[in-house]
């Protein structure tokens, strides 16, 4: 290093380190290293914090946009929808019925149209139990045209028959095979790899669309779920339905593969069969509300794979058929809890500061003796369960309560009339005041410690009255510690949901009580993403406004 | 299909006996309930003789029936299922079974018939409310009143609609801070009759009566959202009368020896049961189901109301139960299910509300914080 120092003494063309690289970027080199090896050294951190804390939060919080369950789970139905107007008031087409029936069938196969029910009652209540039920309902309309091919040809009740007639002979439709595990895996969220042993020949799959359909549906879920022989099993309801509808307008006459004369005895024979139009089945024997057009307003609304509806209600408002529209003033809650939660936590701060900055300022002035048991006080609460210390305040606050007792006792307050002070706003500031004080207290003291006392013993004898010391030359010094103390109080409190939901009643409880019970109650988990994201949008705006005004490098924690 | 055959197996190994089938089983299980004295009835009724049958099978218990929906789900999701065996509410059941989360259990194959040859699905009854579900007991929502703050020369009062009499007993109230139940209530007690009240709740005019009704108590009512306030409340003479679950009301006035009453009218019947987690490893469900035969049969849910006032859900269980195991008092005149105190009674419409819990739940909130 000595020798470049003596280049630049030469003053001529860039300093050159020893190797003869410019000094410059000798000295970035340098320095990138160190920082890499310092990156290194908090990398086990960094991924710890990344995979466990931040990723988790995202993942969750992405929840409240995801809904692709109603396009995996209906995904033709979805489709064949889009075309539908709602405003006409009327139910949609056949073929939308059509897709409904078999998409539904596979649905409640894999079970998953619970799924989807759950997940459209949060739009429309009833749906959950509708779908449920329709599930049930899908079997008959099959079994009855089962019944009447068996009368034509007992070979359409086999399952070795029907595996003959959909392989079909020449080439194979994989691609049809393909889709269909594709929109099952999709459903189900299943990989569903390996072989179904089965591929419906091109000519059977153009001859009879909706049975090759319903056939592949069942050869996939059979082998690849179940583990079972496609060709051992009997095919589903739904493949007898679908070949009742293919039968109707396919051509059959000229079909030679294997199972041609049973299928042109069956279609010359189809009157036999109690034919309905699926939007008829649907109507009058699974359930009238299909006929309902709001139902599918619901699902079509709600078909896209992203959506906003989660944020929409989180924000009292509800997403329609015709765009966005306010919620009845009856179920409105959430910009109300919003509004509270930030109004209590606000004043929960205020409290902290005025009760926190006393006890802080004898921590820092007592002599240490002292100081030591004070601090102990402080911290004792602090280590006491969050439970303990709530419970402890209803007994403390409850109408036949320690207070109460003693305010009757003196004779302030009537025995019949004794003060409310707990399940309501009030029980909450105070419970919440007492168990957050520490995090107030702790860093105000650490700031105060900082502060000389000679520069309030120069104030004074520069002639400032008690007052003007400690409000022109103390507490300036001592605001960093409040800022502390506000920003970890406010943004404890404006998350907390034990303390209010045990002592807060009805009208003391925060949003995060309803985020709680969205989570474990409801399951309505798009929701409560959606409204911790608020929460989450609200706090950081909140830091950045406090940054803008306070300053953040002002905030001294110890 | 593979459900049946797991089942089959599962229920046949049963059958064999143990010593054949335990090389196949699992020899831990972790049964999820609800802490407590409830627990503590499980695990003298069942889980203890059924670890002295079975010397090397550990028991873990985690004591989270209270959020088991939610972490079914995280489990599910994270495809790490961990539990074996969930004690859920009826309501909890039907939920986790149409999340696809409860495995379906076919009953006949996997449970033991009563004693006398009826079949479980039939001994169960109206009790199977859902397809994963296996029922263990009965309880009830109901109320408690303070036998010292009743006032002089009225009759105590004996039933739900009594809570809304505030002439005849003055005084706070405590309700769950929920609408089921409250709402049946608020109903039956402005005089719809028995059968129309989920019809009427069904139309916003009903919602309103419901509102109305209640709202004639809401500045003197509690609302509790843990099952153990309404004894707390009562025992501190907070509350003059409030809703509670009957096996808590039984251990504050037979073990604590509270003046606390019961009125049982209108009580709300609800169950209480077993749902399997889907996905569990073969092993592990062998076990759970061996488990499950033996701890669902009718002496051993008989035997579960020695320790804690809740009814059997077999009904071949009824004429078995017998006295406290520590009192020795009799149990039968304690269970929601006895003729004396099912007078009236009010089964929770599951299905309903699994319809329209959200709807009116946000409704709720709303007005309560009106």
């Amino acid at each position: 290093m000595s020798h470049t120092t003596d280049t630049a003494g030469a003053g001529a063309g860039p300093m050159l380190a020893a190797d003869g690289t410019p000094l410059k970027r000798s000295l970035n080199r340098a320095l990138r290293r160190q920082k890499l090896r310092a990156l290194m050294l908090i990398a086990p951190l960094l991924l710890f914090v990344l995979l466990t804390f931040i990723a988790p939060i995202a993942d969750m919080l992405f929840r409240s946009v995801e809904n692709q369950i109603v396009s995996d789970t209906l995904p033709e139905t979805v489709e064949t929808l889009s075309d539908w107007d709602h405003t006409t008031q009327a139910p949609p087409s056949e073929t939308v019925y059509e897709a409904l029936y078999f998409d539904m069938f596979v649905a409640a196969e894999a079970k998953e149209h619970t799924r989807l029910g759950g997940r459209l009652n949060y739009e429309m209540s009833g749906l959950s139990s509708l779908i449920r039920s329709s599930g049930r309902s899908l079997d008959d309309l099959g079994d009855d045209y089962l019944d009447a091919l068996e009368a034509i040809d007992p070979a359409w009740g086999e399952g070795a028959f029907w595996f003959e007639l959909m392989s079909g002979e020449g080439e194979a439709a994989e691609e049809v095979i393909t889709a269909r595990r594709r929109a099952v895996a999709q459903m189900t969220g299943d990989r569903l790899g390996g072989d179904t042993g089965f591929a419906p020949s091109a000519e059977i799959a153009a001859l009879l669309p909706r049975t090759t359909r319903a056939y592949s549906d069942f050869a996939v879920f059979t082998a690849l779920v179940d583990g079972d022989v496609v060709a051992e099993e009997d095919p589903w309801e739904s493949v007898y339905v679908g070949l009742a509808l293919d039968l109707q307008q396919a051509d059959v006459s000229g079909y030679a593969g294997p199972g041609g004369d049973a299928l042109r005895a069956a279609q010359a024979d189809l009157d036999s069969l109690p034919l309905m139009p699926l939007s008829q089945f649907f109507d009058e024997e699974v359930d009238a509300d299909w006929n309902d057009p709001e139902v599918w307003a619901v699902i079509q609304t709600y078909s896209p794979r992203y959506t906003t509806g989660y944020f929409l209600n989180a924000v009292d408002l509800q997403l329609t058929p015709d765009g966005v529209a306010t919620r009845p003033e009856r179920e409105s809650i959430y910009i109300m809890l919003f509004k509270r939660t930030l109004f209590m936590s606000l004043t929960i701060t205020l409290s902290c500061i005025l009760l926190g900055y006393p006890v802080a300022w004898l921590l820092a002035n007592l002599p240490s003796s002292k100081a030591n048991l004070l601090m102990i006080l402080v911290l004792l609460p602090f280590w006491t369960s969050l439970l303990v210390r709530t419970s402890a305040w209803k007994v403390m606050l409850q109408q036949q309560g320690v207070i109460n007792d003693v305010l009757v006792w003196l004779g302030l307050v009537a025995d019949n009339d004794r003060l409310v002070m707990i399940n309501n706003q009030f029980g909450t500031i105070v419970a919440m005041t007492h168990i957050l004080l520490p995090f107030m207290i702790l860093p105000l003291y650490s700031v105060m410690q900082g502060i000389p006392p000679s520069y309030l013993r120069a104030a004074k004898s520069l002639g400032a009255t008690n007052w003007t010391a400690f409000w022109r030359v103390y507490f300036p010094q001592s605001v960093p510690g409040i800022g502390a103390g506000s920003i970890l109080v406010f943004i404890l409190a404006i998350g907390y949901y034990i303390t209010p939901e045990i002592v807060g009643g009805t009208t003391g409880t925060f949003i995060s009580n309803r985020i709680a019970y969205h989570i474990s109650s409801s399951l309505n988990w798009g929701l409560a993403a959606a409204l911790g994201a608020i929460l989450l949008a609200v706090v950081l705006l909140l830091y950045w406004a406090y940054d803008r005004i306070v300053g953040i490098d002002n905030v001294k924690l110890g | 299909m593979k459900l049946t055959q797991t089942l089959l197996a599962g229920s046949a190994l049963a059958l064999l006996g143990s010593a054949a089938a335990a090389q196949d089983m699992a020899n831990e299980m972790t049964i999820v309930s609800w802490g407590g004295a409830y627990q503590n009835s499980q695990l003298k009724a069942y889980v203890e003789p059924y670890m002295a049958a079975n010397p090397g099978v550990t028991v873990t218990w985690d004591e989270s029936s209270s959020q088991a929906v939610a972490k079914m789900r995280a489990q599910e999701e994270a495809g790490n299922i961990t539990w074996d065996l969930v004690d859920v509410e009826a309501a909890d059941a039907i939920r986790t079974c149409d999340e696809g989360l409860a495995m379906e259990v076919d009953w006949d194959d996997a449970l033991a018939p009563a004693p006398d040859g009826t079949s479980p699905e039939d001994d169960f009854g109206d009790m199977l409310v859902s397809d994963c579900f296996v029922p263990q007991i009965v309880f009830s929502t109901t109320f408690g009143y303070r036998t010292d703050m009743v006032p002089e020369g009225v009759e105590p009062p004996t039933g739900a609609c009594d809570v809304f009499d505030l002439e005849t007993y003055p005084g706070k109230r405590a309700l769950n801070k929920q609408p089921v139940a409250n709402m049946e209530w608020a109903l039956l007690c402005d005089g719809v009759a028995y059968e129309d009240v989920y019809d009427v709740l069904e139309t916003d005019e009903g919602v309103e009566q419901a509102f109305a009704k209640l709202d004639s108590i809401k500045d003197q009512t509690i609302w509790w959202s843990a099952s153990a306030e309404p004894p707390q409340l009562l025992a501190d003479g907070e509350i003059f009368m409030g809703s509670a679950y009957n096996g808590r009301l039984f251990s504050a006035i037979v073990e604590q020896d509270q003046p606390i009453g019961m009125a049982w009218d209108w009580q709300m019947f609800d169950i209480d049961g077993w749902v399997i987690p889907e996905g569990l490893p073969e092993d592990r469900l062998a076990r759970v189901m061996d488990f499950l035969f033996f701890a669902t049969d009718t002496q051993r849910l008989a035997d579960q109301a020695k320790y804690i006032s809740y009814g059997p859900a077999r009904a071949s269980s009824a004429p078995l139960v017998s006295t406290h195991a520590d009192l020795g008092i009799e149990m039968a005149p304690h269970m929601p299910t006895d003729p004396n105190n099912a007078e009236n009674t009010f089964v929770n419409n599951y299905n309903w509300w699994a319809d329209h819990r959200d709807d009116l739940d946000a409704k709720f909130q709303a007005w309560l914080a009106q």
